[in-house]
């Protein structure tokens, strides 16, 4: 009797158009968004916003970016770590060379080179398909690392080659420091969220506009998608320089917000499979499902080393991270046995249940 | 009533803490460790001899003026952001980190720095934190990587007779295609010019480290006369069989100090026999400490791990680590007083660390630490140094005395990058005087 449709009588096209039809679903979500922005930072210390939630949200923006490409458009790649490299390399020449931009600028401007690579290594995708296509896509992640790592351009000419990403202002010269080891971590959250929830909002509108659903024709069936009317061109490289930008966001503020520094070692092949795998336990072609696998595959290790601890059991670390390892492959294989479609589609079922509570049929 | 029955427990529990807290007078030392992963043969010997130090301090002499240390570890993978993971959730009250790892080396850099917390990479991480001025809670004593590449080549121009005559010889440099290697290029440029030799770069990709047939091949035909090596991992022990497959002489291949370990020879075994490689500090067990090691931790069962790796290059190396980091405490008592230090009052310590020759003796240390004295401008040491071991089969001998860095070579380069970082980041370098 609670999460229905029936008696919501829509009375414009925007709001029979809403992202959220069920009030409760809008509600819920509303709460979850401001208890991020308001409840959270009062109530995570630095371990839990700082190390905990920036990783999170910053993986689940690249996880939205690959669910983009993968999940929605169907095209497999394995680049993902190499666009967001390419973003971090990128942001980092905007921030120091062009210092008058503010630093929310830099990082979109990151976002934004990572989007042309994308789409140049995008080109390969209109005549190979599926693993083959994965193959070109290894490339990108191989050619581009070399790239980065080996033109001290990209670096600044900086004899260690691992630059440092100064303490930025959110605009240039005001408001509080947003990157950097001397700002707070709740700036430093706040930031990373204002990012994760527009990219969020405007994936989640992409998907189910037009250009949402020809990436879905491609992938579905992408000869009938052909026929009827649309282009392939321009369908799968507009999913790779989006999905790309997404990727290179997310590696600038990984660099920014996170680690402090360009380290190529933080977007090497293991990232693009770390991501690959939250959007195969989260869900192919669910932006909930983006956050969702983040969140299971970077927390889960870290609640199984540190469970031993809350228990008061003493076990050696080379153990303790032994014994994750093994409880995290079981549960990937219980999840995918469970729910081949993943958590996202869990939450689903669990909703259409609840439409029926308390008559099921 | 009730209430004030309430506030009686309150009262109490808080009183309980309090005691708690009180007994937990101990200097708490995080340690990040890797005891799993792709370099798990590494990170299991580095773990085990920091652990063991801190441990036989505690059971010889019940702790440094009575305050015991509490070593706890935390796993990292190697991986750079479960290390920054590490160190939010155990940087509360932490004396000092050492992650071994150049990545996690670089994410903490500004975050101890912000902390308060006195940062030891010992022969890794940023060249350049050697500059105290502009780094002021990171140090990198006894040795850095530009030091011990001007090191490696007074080695190869004292075995050849003097650095004149390395004028038109040709250097083979074989190096892990990654930050890490390519560190030594600018000095090794420098240094080339310098004495008139040349040198060949090989790199080898990290995604293909045990591939480096063809790189030997190319060696075995441009006959250089020496061959320095900067590697890590697999690729280390790979290299060395190569070169034995080619007969490159063995006495002529040099690796520095993380090519160093027991894992890079014993594949090729004897047929490796006069490799050599750069150390910082002593191999084998010879050094005095060792028997206390053995009275007080390894008869009590109390050894780290299953005990194994004592005595081993890398074991010695975090064995000397927690020796550093131990007499800095001391030090830091000296003018704190006898109570458990701050990461602050560590870094005092740090900074005005003066370990001598008699000192060391006194430690049960000798010939296992080089002597150091470290400064407020100068975080690296005054006297960087290097030995050369030499694999005879089954293990390593040191071969030389302590052969002296060209600091002279090395300090300017280590300030303009100091000076490039400050600027980038908007620090003003302190002043020393």
């Amino acid at each position: 009797m609670i999460y229905r449709e029936a008696g919501e009588f829509k009375t414009s096209y925007a709001a029979d158009q809403g992202l959220l039809t069920i009030p409760m679903d809008r509600w819920f979500v509303i709460g979850l968004v401001l208890f991020a922005f308001i409840g959270m930072p009062l109530v995570g210390d630095e371990y839990w916003l700082g190390s905990i939630m920036i990783p999170v949200l910053i993986l689940a923006i690249a996880a939205m970016g690959l669910n983009i490409l993968t999940g929605y458009a169907g095209q497999l790649s394995l680049g993902t770590g190499a666009f967001m490299a390419a973003g971090a390399y990128m942001a980092y020449k905007v921030a120091t060379n062009l210092s008058f931009l503010p630093v929310p600028v830099a990082i979109l401007a990151g976002g934004g080179f990572s989007a042309m690579i994308g789409v140049l290594f995008g080109i390969p995708s209109l005549r190979i398909k599926g693993f083959y296509l994965a193959v070109a896509t290894l490339a990108a992640q191989f050619f581009l690392l070399w790239l980065f790592t080996h033109v001290d351009w990209f670096v600044n000419y900086n004899l260690s080659g691992v630059p440092a990403i100064a303490d930025y202002h959110l605009f240039v010269d005001w408001g509080p420091l947003v990157t950097g080891a001397q700002a707070s971590v709740e700036a430093r959250y706040l930031f990373v969220l204002v990012f994760a929830v527009f990219l969020a909002l405007a994936a989640r509108n992409m998907a189910r506009c037009k250009i949402g659903r020809s990436w879905m024709a491609i992938r579905d069936m992408d000869i009938a998608a052909e026929i009827i009317g649309i282009r392939p061109l321009h369908t799968k490289l507009s999913a790779f320089a989006i999905s790309s930008f997404y990727c290179g966001v997310a590696g600038a503020l990984w660099a920014f917000c996170f680690i402090n520094n360009v380290e190529p070692g933080a977007y090497e092949i293991e990232r693009s499979f770390q991501i690959l795998f939250m959007i195969i336990i989260g869900g192919l072609g669910s932006i909930l499902g983006s956050f969702l696998g983040a969140a299971f595959i970077f927390l889960l290790p870290i609640t199984l080393s540190q469970l031993p601890g809350w228990l008061g059991l003493d076990v050696p670390a080379d153990v303790i991270t032994h014994l994750e390892f093994m409880v995290m492959g079981v549960l990937i294989i219980f999840f995918l046995i469970v729910e081949p479609h993943g958590l996202a589609r869990l939450w689903q079922i669990a909703k259409e249940k609840l439409r029926r509570w308390p008559f099921p049929y | 009533m009730k209430f004030g029955k309430l506030g009686l427990l309150a009262a109490s529990a808080a009183m309980t803490v309090v005691s708690t807290a009180a007994l937990a007078a101990e200097q708490y030392i995080p340690s990040l460790v890797y005891r799993t992963g792709p370099y798990a043969s590494g990170g299991v010997p580095l773990a085990d001899g920091y652990a063991d130090y801190f441990h036989l301090i505690n059971e010889r002499d019940g702790g440094v003026n009575g305050v015991k240390f509490k070593v706890e570890e935390c796993e990292t993978g190697y991986k750079t952001d479960r290390g920054v993971e590490c160190y939010d959730r155990t940087k509360e009250n932490a004396t000092i980190y050492n992650p071994w790892s150049t990545g996690i080396t670089y994410a903490l850099i500004d975050k101890v720095t912000a902390d308060k917390i006195p940062f030891l990479s010992m022969g890794y991480g940023r060249t350049s934190a050697a500059d105290g001025r502009v780094f002021e809670y990171i140090f990198n004593f006894p040795s850095t990587y530009w030091n011990q590449a001007t090191a490696i080549v007074q080695y190869i121009a004292n075995e050849l007779g003097g650095t004149d005559q390395l004028k038109g010889k040709r250097i083979g440099y074989i190096y892990l295609d990654h930050p890490y290697g390519k560190e030594p290029i600018p000095t090794m440029d420098i240094l080339a010019e310098k004495f008139g030799f040349t040198y060949d770069k090989y790199p080898v990709a990290p995604k293909s480290m045990t591939e480096q047939k063809s790189i030997w091949l190319q060696i075995r035909k441009t006959k250089p006369d020496y061959v320095i090596m900067w590697g890590w991992g697999a690729m280390n022990a790979t290299a060395v069989k190569e070169a034995t497959n080619i007969r490159f002489d063995m006495s002529k291949f040099i690796g520095n100090w993380w090519s160093a370990g027991e894992d890079t020879a014993i594949p090729s075994g004897d047929k490796a026999k006069g490799y050599r490689a750069a150390t910082f500090h002593g191999v084998g067990k010879d050094a005095p400490v060792f028997g206390d090691l053995q009275q007080h931790i390894v008869d009590k069962g109390m050894a780290s791990g299953d005990g194994s790796k004592i005595g081993l290059v890398l074991y010695n190396r975090g064995f000397a680590n927690a020796a550093y980091v131990v007499e800095a405490v001391r030090k830091a008592q000296e003018k704190f007083g006898n109570r458990v230090m701050t990461g602050e009052e560590v870094r005092w310590g740090l900074e005005n660390l003066d370990l001598t020759e008699e000192r060391l003796a006194e430690l049960g240390l000798t010939g296992l630490v080089p002597p150091t004295k470290v400064t407020c401008e100068n975080h690296e040491g005054l006297s960087p140094a290097i030995k050369i071991q030499e694999w005879n089969g089954s293990g390593y001998e040191v071969i030389t005395d302590w052969i002296p860095a060209m600091t002279q070579v090395t300090r300017p380069l280590i300030e303009q990058d100091a000076a490039a970082y400050a600027a980038e980041k908007g620090i003003t370098p302190r002043s020393c005087n």
